[in-house]
């Protein structure tokens, strides 16, 4: 059995459906990329699965669990293995608590430990994400973008939860912090078995980390399967005019881009399969 | 005024935050210098003060931070840390564009998208009312909104982050800016987008010779994008010169460490980290501020933070290898 199991999944705004009938698996102790372009639905389709949003239509099943027929305090209890990390780094931490108050709430919330075994384990999670535990007195306007990316990375992996979901987790650190926060949830993964739903526009991590991916466009996935294979066999036009745009730290590179025509997209083609473990939507 | 002399050029802006844990440095001596038509990459460690630079030479560092040092010379002015802030509102959305990096709390959640980029353009003069809309629709499609006339009437909580990054562009080009400071501009932007608003970049640079001071932790958008570039460490540029010859032979080694961090070919392999922690601003050692982390150091670099050295033309480094 799958860990997360989505299925038909629908999001409706208004007139505009930001997730258009999506179905995906994440494994026990997976790292799932969800790329695609920008306003694809690829947060929407993270908070349906928390039920931040509540979904138009469709199943979402959490260790054969039917998140969307929980009860409240049910709905509670599985948001402790379902974590998620937000995107905005600013606005998703609340200023008025200090970053001990934010990383400890959790305990709090889920009645965990002591105090001091609270505290201890607050400032061993700052400890793994790299900041200095002076900075636990402090609030969050008072760090760079990068560094509150990483408390809401700590937060996130408090409660050893065995599914978060990365919302562009590392985007605003530098390469080398990036490398230490990834490098630090790959471990977290072997140790605790965690599966990852890793949304990012950053390809090369994506490859460098997700064993498998999946593409969005426009409220679709279009493409999906076997990290590697899908990017050295792309097959629907949008995945390769998103791989042949990826900027390279080369002074010497010269892109050779793919332009998108969206005219000659057919959003209902339905996925098939291209090769084992590899779908795409043409 | 003439292509080759800076329009900008800031010479030891210094800004620091008094907290209780003690004096943080966070933009310590910073000198630049941009021409028109020219891009500089400002590229350096999370929380070593770039967009703390940027805040400070458009003069919006907030209290306890305290800005000082200067001048700022900008377009035939002498020092914009003189100006009255009447003349410093006036420059800034028009002779300075600027991008924020936090997308969600640059925009007012109470207006709609279309509303704030009228009032950009009216504000500065740039349309008439008529005009406005006009103009929005253009700007919106300019920065890739796809049916940019029904998003007119959303409010920012309706966007994705990649949108909300996109109207800030949109805002911060209204005005035909000479000067574009853009903190992390695409980082919220899948690549395909982000190669169009970098291509819509450079066509503005072209054509209106837009000085582009360009703050991200992209290194492939370094490279593909930056005349020049700048390294942060601990709020002090550590290393500038050329792109081209900063890439191919970083001289300092947080650099080196930066450029050999980039994920690279082996999926599921550690990543390169540079060793050990950021260093604590308040706290900072006596002598080079990346000393503790450091695969080169030697007694030299504990005694005093080294001067910039001349490492090749137009290039300087602050690193004692290099003291000749
Ligand atoms: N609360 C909301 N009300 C109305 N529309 C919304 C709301 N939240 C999101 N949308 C719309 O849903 C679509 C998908 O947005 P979403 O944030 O999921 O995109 P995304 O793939 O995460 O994009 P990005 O890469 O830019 O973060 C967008 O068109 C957006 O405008
Ligand atoms: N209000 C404040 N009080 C104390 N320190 C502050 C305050 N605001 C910022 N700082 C400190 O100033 C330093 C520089 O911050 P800045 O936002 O310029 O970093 P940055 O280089 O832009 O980082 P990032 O790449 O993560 O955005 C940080 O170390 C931060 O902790
Ligand atoms: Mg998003
Ligand atoms: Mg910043």
């Amino acid at each position: 059995m799958a860990l997360l199991d989505v299925r038909h999944l629908v999001k409706q705004f208004g007139a505009m459906r930001a997730v258009n009938d999506i179905s995906f698996t994440v494994e026990e102790g997976e790292t799932f990329g969800l790329v695609g372009e920008s306003g694809s639905g690829k947060t929407t389709t993270g908070r349906c699965i928390l039920r931040l949003i509540e979904p138009t239509s469709g199943e979402v099943l959490f260790r054969g669990q039917n998140v969307l027929g929980f009860s409240g305090s049910e709905l509670r209890q599985a948001r402790r293995n379902m974590q998620i990390v937000f995107q905005d780094p600013y606005s998703s931490l609340n200023p008025r608590m200090r970053v001990r108050q934010i990383i400890e709430e959790p305990f709090i919330i889920h009645r965990i430990g002591t105090r001091q075994e609270r505290r201890e384990r607050v400032v061993e999670l700052v400890r793994l994400v790299g900041l200095d535990p002076a900075s636990l007195e402090r609030y969050p306007h008072e760090f760079s973008g990068g560094q509150r990316q990483r408390i809401g990375v700590a937060r996130a992996i408090a409660l050893n939860p065995s599914l978060v979901i990365a919302d562009e987790p590392v985007s605003a650190l530098d390469v080398s912090i990036q490398a230490q926060v990834v490098n630090l949830l790959m471990e977290l993964q072997e140790k605790l078995k965690l599966a990852y739903l890793f949304i990012a526009h950053d390809l090369r991590l994506v490859e460098h980390i997700c064993q498998r991916t999946a593409v969005m466009y426009l409220g679709k996935i279009v493409e999906m399967g076997d990290t590697r294979r899908l990017f050295s066999n792309p097959q629907h036009d949008y995945t390769k005019a998103l791989l042949s745009a990826i900027p390279e730290p080369d002074p010497d590179y010269k892109p050779a881009r793919i332009t998108l025509d969206p005219a000659r997209i057919d959003l209902n083609a339905p996925l098939r399969e291209i090769e084992p473990g590899h779908l795409a939507a043409v | 005024m003439s292509i080759d002399k800076p329009l900008l050029r800031v010479q030891d802006l210094t800004t620091v935050f008094t907290t209780p844990g003690g004096r943080a440095t966070a933009v310590d001596h910073v000198s630049l210098e941009l021409r028109r038509g020219e891009t500089l990459g400002l590229v350096g460690e999370s929380g070593s003060g770039k967009s703390m630079t940027a805040l400070s030479i458009l003069r919006l560092v907030q209290p306890p931070g305290d800005t000082h040092g200067g001048p700022i010379e900008f377009n035939g002015r002498a020092d914009l840390l003189e100006l009255p802030e009447r003349d410093m509102r006036a420059i800034r959305g028009a002779e300075i564009g600027f991008i924020f990096q936090e997308p969600m709390t640059a925009l007012n959640p109470v207006f709609t998208i279309g509303d704030q980029i009228a009032e950009a353009l009216l504000v500065h003069g740039k349309a008439t009312r008529a005009e406005a809309r006009a103009k929005t629709i253009e700007l919106l499609t300019a920065v890739r909104i796809h049916d940019p006339v029904r998003r007119l009437r959303d409010y920012p909580h309706q966007l994705s982050g990649g949108m909300r990054q996109r109207v800030l562009i949109a805002i911060a080009l209204a005005c035909q800016p000479l000067l574009l400071i853009a903190d992390e501009p695409t980082t919220a932007l899948d690549v395909t987008i982000q190669a169009e608003i970098l291509d819509l970049l450079e066509e503005m640079k072209e054509r209106l010779h837009l000085a582009l001071l360009l703050i991200t932790h992209d290194l492939g958008v370094v490279a593909g994008h930056a005349d020049r570039v700048a390294v942060m460490y601990a709020g002090r540029i550590v290393e500038e010169g050329p792109m081209r010859d900063v890439f191919l032979a970083p001289k300092h080694p947080y650099t080196q460490g930066l450029l050999a961090s980039i994920p690279g070919a082996a999926p599921g392999q550690r990543l390169h980290a540079i060793e050990g922690t950021v260093p604590n601003l308040a706290k900072l050692p006596p002598g080079c501020a990346f000393e503790p982390r450091c695969p080169q150091r030697f007694e030299l670099c504990s005694t005093a933070p080294p001067p910039a050295y001349n490492v090749g033309q137009g290039r300087a480094a602050r690193c004692y290898l290099h003291k000749s």
